[in-house]
């Protein structure tokens, strides 16, 4: 790495995550500098998503540390890491679809008290999201898929966190609505907030990043900046399609 | 650790003071019954702190190695590796003399006992075996029992040839529960099966015509014997009627291991290992080739049928039936026993069938809490011991599994 | 009587008796909707309050405040009964459904089985095999409403009913914690990620859907003047099929289940034997979860899933 980032906000070390048997994460070791951008990319069950919901205390990590912000969090359940300011926006747009936009986003905000503030994150959010305002009175699972998408984003938004974690933003979308996205996640990142990225469009990924990871089957194979890895020859053939 | 499980524990007793102490205390009029009140609130703190105790006594201990298995899956697997005759034979001659030492209330407690282990075989193919939840199920029992009934009142049937037919009806009654239930969520399921069993008992209760409603039916005969005598120079068969209680003992307890075998067949059959199939997960069954569908259908009558031998025995034995002894409460009884005896285990539903039956009978002064012990049982059960008593060698890993993730899962 | 007095009279037979099905029926939908489980001991929880009712509006006749304060005796009596079932539910969630959140269905559902009997059972213990009468507080006036004849408690209880809807309506769709409460039936997962503590929202919502069939179970016995040990169970099969109808899960749909059923039942009553009513109601369920299982409001499975 030669970019100096300052304190990390966030560090994994030699973390173990099982499925029952299924051994998913083999010890994962990655750190995400304060206010950057990474990224995580790999092929479907190399266990990228498994590693952000060990991140949030969805899964239980059974052997390792993940520190944020010096502390240890992996014995903490999900609600307790969500006060930490840490925000998923998770895979497959899971938001509450039997609930309209507006209330979508206000459970972001669930845990926040300030009024205004929220109003002005509710406002920033339109802005990036012009679409969500005009539809904020729909419930949520009557959107298109992209609008899900930003609804899920925007509701992580809402927290209010200190790092952001990106679950396939791109997933299932048009290619000119991920432009969009990538674009509101670097202006997001410019506004101060660290972001973690999960992505299986590498391309797109690594552009958007500062730091990338590769995975395969559990395990952390490659690591660098990201614009080196756009360059590897590895990750090249393997990610890039080139 | 200890601080929190005080905390705990005062913040426990003070939701029970609030449970018990109204509830027990204001009974009839306007007066605080304070002494039954207060020795009731008493042994729930009692319990509370004996939770405790054993909780940090168990805190101060190694955790348990989860690849040892606990006493009584140890005991269980004992149980299964002995030699059969070794267990069998001892237990059959113990069955066998029992009336020649019993009196007769023992003997008739021993019916009753033997009665329900029948039941809690036939609903163990439902709940057991293919893991539908049936709490309609005393409704095949009582089908039984009328069907022997008014053909043996109306037409003069003998047991033996109304029992088939009471035995075909119960499966076709079973069957048009099972049909509509077939692609029914589990928890719909359970309610469905409710209802049906009470509609079944409702109609006869309302049908005075044919079932004389709450009345019932009476002065039917008991299940005759027939045996060959030579006299008065040719042979001819002599009708003996099973009157006595010995002689309905060892009836009962004939039709019990007939029920027992067959139940053991079906367990190790194909289609009983398809059974186990459609429970673990029914989709994967189905996507390999698994009947489900005629299977569950399958389950149903079998079970049904196996309830209307009991059902019809019942009759017989009392030569008396009205709709209330097909209460809700029956079923729950007999789910009781197959849960308590481990779903799904044979053995462990035999002996469940006395404990539960015989108990209560034999300390007559705790019979008013016999339900609510119950009750206590199953839940308890379920928490602690999903897999029963003594668990059926398959169910237990499955079981444990679930139990894993759930505690992997935050508290 | 003429005709369309006796419809009228009939119609408003069936919106106390739907109002009641239908407070019952929320408690069976909300705790569904959170945790998808059918909350057995619901009846019980439902007679439970029907007895502390009836244990503290004695109290309260006997030292003359039915006559001296009425409406505050009414709000002391469905508060207490409300407040107990409410403790009583949490009790329930902690001890009996907590432990077993993550294991499999026929398990959650046996134990929920075992505390029905258990409670049931011990509602017989204490408090008797035979009927407990209620005092009858509301005196046997009625309202002429063009020819029917409405009493004074049917007017009371409908009116009731309806405020603890609405209000409800007002707790789950405008307040913070009610939206905590459908996020997490939506989507627990999530609304955990958002920092929702879906214990507090689980424990509420066993405190809320029992206190309005404690409220059910209160004016049941005003309006029938008695209680029984036993008497949730019929209770709770009818609004468990006005929830079923409704589509479970839906708090608008257990409103129109409840009034559904109620109406049905009235009707039958009116016109047919009544002795056959039950069996109607349970061949209802029973064909609306074969032919419909989702109900009228009801969201797809599909949608459920989400």
């Amino acid at each position: 790495m030669n970019q100096d980032y300052g304190d990390n906000i966030l560090t994994l070390e030699d973390v173990h995550t099982y499925y029952e048997n299924i051994h998913a994460l083999k010890g994962i070791t990655c750190t995400v500098p304060k206010g950057s951008i990474v990224c995580l990319i790999g092929a479907n069950g190399a266990g990228k998503t498994t590693t952000l919901l060990t991140i949030s205390g969805v899964e239980r990590a059974r052997r390792g540390r993940i520190l944020f912000e010096g502390q240890n969090i992996e014995t903490l359940p999900p609600e307790k890491i969500a006060a930490l300011g840490i925000a998923q926006s998770p895979e497959g747009r899971q938001i509450f679809s039997r609930m309209s936009v507006m209330e979508n986003l206000e459970m972001g905000a669930y845990l926040r008290k300030d009024k205004e503030g929220i109003q002005q994150d509710m406002e920033w959010v339109f802005s990036l999201f012009p679409v969500l305002k005009d539809r904020y009175r729909q419930k949520g699972g009557t959107l298109s898929g992209g609008e899900q998408q930003m609804l899920a984003i925007g509701r992580a938004l809402m927290q209010q966190p200190k790092l952001l974690l990106l679950d396939e933003p791109s997933l299932g979308l048009a290619p000119k609505i991920i432009e969009r996205i990538f674009e509101t996640i670097q202006e997001i990142n410019k506004n101060g907030m660290t972001i973690f990225l999960v992505e299986q469009n590498a391309h797109m990924a690594l552009t958007t990043s500062d730091i990338g990871y590769v995975m395969e089957t559990g395990r952390i194979v490659l690591e660098d900046d990201a614009s080196a890895l756009l360059e590897n020859k590895e990750v090249q053939k393997a990610y890039l399609g080139e | 650790m200890l601080g929190q499980e005080i905390k705990k524990l005062v913040i426990y007793t003070i939701f029970l003071a609030i449970i018990i102490l109204p509830m027990l205390g204001f009974t009839g009029g306007a007066e605080f019954q304070a002494e039954r009140a207060f020795l009731v609130f008493g042994i729930g703190v009692a319990l509370l702190v004996l939770n405790l105790i054993v909780k940090v006594i168990r805190s101060h201990r190694p955790p348990p190695d989860h690849d040892k298995p606990s006493l009584p899956e140890r005991i269980g697997d004992r149980l299964h590796r002995i030699p059969k005759i070794f267990t069998l034979g001892p237990l059959l001659l113990a069955a066998g003399t029992f009336p020649l030492v019993a009196n007769n209330y023992m003997i008739d407690v021993g019916i009753t006992c033997l009665i329900y282990v029948c039941l809690g075989l036939g609903l163990n193919i439902v709940v057991g075996l293919c893991g539908l939840l049936d709490l309609g199920y005393i409704a095949f029992y009582a089908v039984g029992a009328y069907s022997y009934s008014l053909l043996n009142l109306t037409y003069g049937f003998s047991f033996w040839a109304a029992l088939p037919i009471g035995v075909v009806l119960g499966m076709i009654c079973g069957c048009i529960i099972g049909y509509p239930t077939l692609k029914m969520r589990g928890d719909y399921l359970a309610i469905v099966t409710l209802g049906f069993g009470e509609i079944i008992r409702l109609v006869l209760n309302n049908w005075d015509d044919l079932t004389a409603g709450p009345n019932g039916l009476f002065g039917m005969k008991r299940p005759p014997l027939y045996y060959p005598t030579i006299e008065d120079g040719g042979l001819d068969m002599v009708t003996y009627y099973l009157t006595s209680l010995p002689g309905l003992f060892y009836f009962i307890l004939v039709i019990a291991i007939l029920i027992i075998i067959g139940v053991n067949r079906l367990d190790k059959s194909r289609i009983g290992r398809a059974w186990i199939a459609i429970r673990e997960d029914e989709v994967a069954a189905e996507l390999s080739g698994v009947p489900t569908t005629w299977l569950k259908l399958l389950a149903y009558a079998m079970g049904a049928g196996f309830a209307s031998v009991a059902g019809a025995f019942f009759a017989a034995k009392l030569s008396y039936v009205n709709p209330n002894f097909f209460l809700f409460m029956e079923s729950c009884i007999v789910l009781s026993i197959v849960v308590l005896g481990g779903i799904g285990s044979i053995p462990g539903i035999i002996i469940a069938g006395f404990i539960l039956i015989a108990v209560p009978e034999v300390f007559r002064e705790l019979e008013a809490f016999r339900m609510l012990a119950f009750g206590a049982i199953m839940t308890t059960m379920m928490i602690i011991r999903p897999e029963g008593l003594i668990p059926a060698s398959r169910k237990k890993r499955e079981f444990h599994r679930q139990r894993d993730e759930a505690e992997r899962g935050p508290q | 009587m003429d005709f369309s007095a006796f419809i009228l009279q009939q119609m408003v037979n069936a919106l106390f008796l739907g109002s009641i099905y239908a407070l019952i029926a929320l408690g069976y939908t909300m705790v569904y909707g959170i945790i998808e489980l059918i909350n057995f001991a619901h009846g019980e929880l439902f007679t439970a309050g029907a007895f502390i009712g009836v244990i503290v509006l004695s109290g309260l006749q006997q030292i003359g405040w039915v006559e001296t304060h009425f409406v505050l005796t009414l709000f002391i009596v469905f508060g207490l009964a409300m407040a107990y079932v409410a403790v009583l539910g949490v009790a329930l969630e902690h001890v009996a459904y907590r432990p077993l959140r993550n294991a499999s269905r026929l398990s959650a559902l046996l134990s929920a089985l075992g505390m029905s009997i258990f409670l049931s059972n011990g509602m017989m213990l204490s408090q008797g095999v035979s009927d407990r009468a209620y005092p009858q507080v509301f005196g046997l006036e009625s309202i002429d409403f063009f020819g029917a004849m409405i009493s004074h408690s049917q007017v009371f209880i409908i009116l009731l009913a309806f405020v603890l809807m609405v209000g409800l309506q007002f707790f789950v769709h405008r307040t913070r914690l009610g939206k905590a409460m459908r996020a997490t039936a939506q989507n627990r997962t999530i609304a955990r990620m958002l920092g929702i503590n879906i214990d507090q929202t689980i424990r509420i919502t066993f405190m809320i859907g029992p206190a309005l069939g404690a409220a059910a179970g209160v004016m049941v016995g005003l309006y029938y003047g008695a209680v029984r040990f036993d008497m949730g169970f019929i209770f709770m099969i009818k609004a468990f099929a006005a929830a079923i109808l409704g589509g479970i899960g839906s708090i608008p749909g257990a409103v129109l289940g409840g009034l559904i059923i109620g109406g049905i039942e009235v009707a039958w009553a009116a016109f047919l034997p009544s002795a056959w009513k039950d069996v109607t109601t349970f061949t209802v369920l029973i064909l609306v979860l074969y032919l419909k299982p989702s109900g009228l409001l009801g969201e797809s499975e599909a949608d459920l899933r989400v």
